[in-house]
């Protein structure tokens, strides 16, 4: 295994993120503690509790994930698309690594991103409203599955779009409304009966469910579903990654 | 990784060849052949100029070595490692120097050369680093931004990227293009110091002086099929011409019919008779030119002998139908 090309991609990377600290990591906790202020500590307050759970603390979970997802897909699809886009993609391309090790380069550098934003903005949460975490080490890897899995998904956007909308499209279009509609701010038992089972059918519903459930112990769905329904989204999605390398589909004419 | 139909080798790599292309062909989704099947062995420690018209393929046979574009047929090797079954050994003794200027625009000098040298799997070699970016006079630029450099300076981060991880053989693709007269005769100077430290190089050019200046052997590609492969001296010799004029005292109309037989042109103002022969042959005819000339009054103030240069071999080769060529 080439670990010095992967360590290489890995702080390429990194380095990426603490040039663009404001962009990449204080922008969207800056955003997060404004939903904080606004619908924690404002109306939260005059808001009766979900699950027993109070409705500043309910949101947590969920509005980690929104950044979370965003921000994943955002870093591991503008990793990759950068040097498609100058043209530097040759190097990478021309170098003694396997697409496993181009992936654990890129999307591990995308998801430790992710991983330090959700951390922060968990310790940003602390500031407006009293949270407990039931199970600590359940959260801890239900962010880094989610940070991992998302990031993959960034990278195949990433590798498929050939101009900068294609980059924007699934995070805005897709995500951020899935994510929204997926019970960041309210039990999906609040839905009326036939929208729940419609709900069922938004991934994002098993993410923050999950997430949630490590924090409150109270979930939508079981943990175990999430959980599997997570680790088949990154397989499919490692799949995919896989693919491109080997058919060369958008790298290699 | 990249899927390349093979075809069993045809021909073994001779023992001193570095690079063995067999067989490589490249057709597009679209149906353009790029490359007509090429057979190519780069020889160890060798300048070999690739020289051809625009569109000719020579980017794209250089892409397929290299492992960014898949090859349609063929095999290739890398100091005996197959391109692509045994790439990672094949890719770690090859750098590459694209034609188009693509850098890392926000990174520095010292940072993206640490980069390349990590990408090919080498450990870190601050010393190494330090010779390669003090040999390309970039060592006090070591700090700045590539985004802040002039292009030809660009030009030189991107040799030092490729010589990062101290390859065997170094690809330069139009290593001039859009540098000034002196970087240029740096850049001859470093390819040749890079040449006496063991490095095999092969390079694309439009120039044809630079072929002339440094290579070793020349190969022409035309429309997707390498014409040939030749030693420099050696295609010179024998594509060369060389060409006698003389001017003459009186003007003529035309060449008295008693010279019709010779290789003669005379130009249309009738002052300068020119006289081509081979430089391969044993008997220029010079000496009888003169005699039959001044059996004919014809008398000449000057004359002067030129020889054909590289560019105008190579402008005759790729003009010229395939079954004329020598």
């Amino acid at each position: 295994m080439n670990i010095h090309g992967i360590r290489a991609i890995y702080r390429f990377e990194m380095a990426r993120t603490f040039r663009t600290l404001m962009q990449s990591i204080a922008s969207p906790v800056l955003s997060t503690a404004l939903y904080f202020i606004v619908f924690g500590a404002a109306i939260g307050s005059r808001m009766g509790d979900i699950d027993g759970t109070s409705y500043g603390a309910f949101i947590i979970p969920g509005l980690i994930m929104l950044s979370l997802l965003g921000e994943s897909i955002s870093n591991a699809s503008f990793g990759i698309y950068m040097p498609k886009w100058a043209g530097t993609i040759y190097e990478l391309l021309s170098a003694p690594v396997s697409w496993l090790e181009v992936v654990i380069g890129y999307v591990g550098a995308a998801a430790s991103k992710s991983v330090i934003l959700g951390l922060l903005i968990l310790l940003t949460a602390r500031f407006f409203v009293d949270y407990e975490i039931l199970h600590p080490l359940w959260m801890f890897g239900f962010l880094v599955l989610t940070s991992v899995t998302f990031s993959l998904f960034g990278f195949i956007i990433g590798l498929w779009a050939d101009d900068f909308q294609k980059l924007q499209v699934i995070p805005l279009m897709v995500i951020t409304p899935l994510t929204f509609l997926g019970g960041a701010f309210y039990s999906i038992n609040m839905l009326p009966p036939f929208w729940q089972k419609v709900t069922l059918f938004n991934p994002v519903v098993y993410l923050i469910s999950g997430f949630r459930w490590s924090f409150t112990g109270r979930a939508d769905v079981h943990i175990a579903v999430s959980t599997g329904i997570t680790l088949g989204f990154l397989l499919i999605c490692l799949a995919i990654v896989w693919w491109i390398f080997r058919s060369g589909w958008k790298l290699r004419s | 990784m990249a899927v390349v139909e093979s075809s069993p080798p045809r021909t073994a790599a001779t023992p001193d060849a570095i690079v063995s292309v067999r067989g490589v062909g490249k057709t597009y989704k679209g149906g353009f052949e790029a490359l007509k099947r090429i057979d190519l062995e780069i020889r160890r420690g060798e300048i070999l100029a690739l020289l051809g018209p625009n569109g000719a393929g020579k980017t794209t046979l250089i892409s397929i070595i290299c492992g960014i574009v898949n090859a349609s047929a063929g095999t290739i090797s890398a100091d005996g490692h197959d391109i692509v079954r045994d790439y990672r050994a094949a890719r770690a003794t090859i750098g590459l120097v694209p034609q188009e200027l693509h850098t890392d625009a926000f990174e520095s000098v010292l940072s993206t050369l640490r980069f390349s040298r990590g990408l090919f799997g080498k450990a870190a070699n601050p010393e190494y680093l330090e010779k390669i970016l003090r040999d390309l006079s970039l060592w006090d630029k070591r700090n700045n931004k590539i985004m802040t450099l002039s292009g030809g300076m660009k030009r030189r981060v991107m040799i030092a990227k490729a010589l990062a991880h101290e390859p065997k053989v170094l690809f330069l693709d139009e290593p001039s293009a859009g540098v000034d007269v002196e970087l240029r005769h740096d850049m001859w100077q470093m390819v040749r110091r890079l040449r006496e430290s063991g490095t095999t190089i092969i390079l694309t050019t439009h120039y044809i002086e630079e072929a002339e200046e440094m290579a070793d052997r020349i190969g022409v590609i035309n429309k997707g099929e390498l014409i040939l492969v030749e030693d420099k001296h050696t295609l010179m010799r024998k594509l060369g011409k060389k060409q006698l004029t003389l001017s003459l005292q009186q003007t003529m109309r035309e060449i008295p019919p008693g010279l019709a037989g010779l290789p003669l042109e005379l130009s249309a103002d009738g002052a300068t008779l020119v006289y081509t022969f081979d430089t391969q042959s044993e008997e220029t005819g010079i000496a009888g030119l003169l005699r039959r000339l001044g059996e004919h009054g014809i008398d000449f103030k000057d004359l002067q002998s030129s020889e054909s240069s590289l560019e105008e071999i190579f402008v005759s080769l790729v003009h010229k139908p395939r079954g004329d060529r020598a």
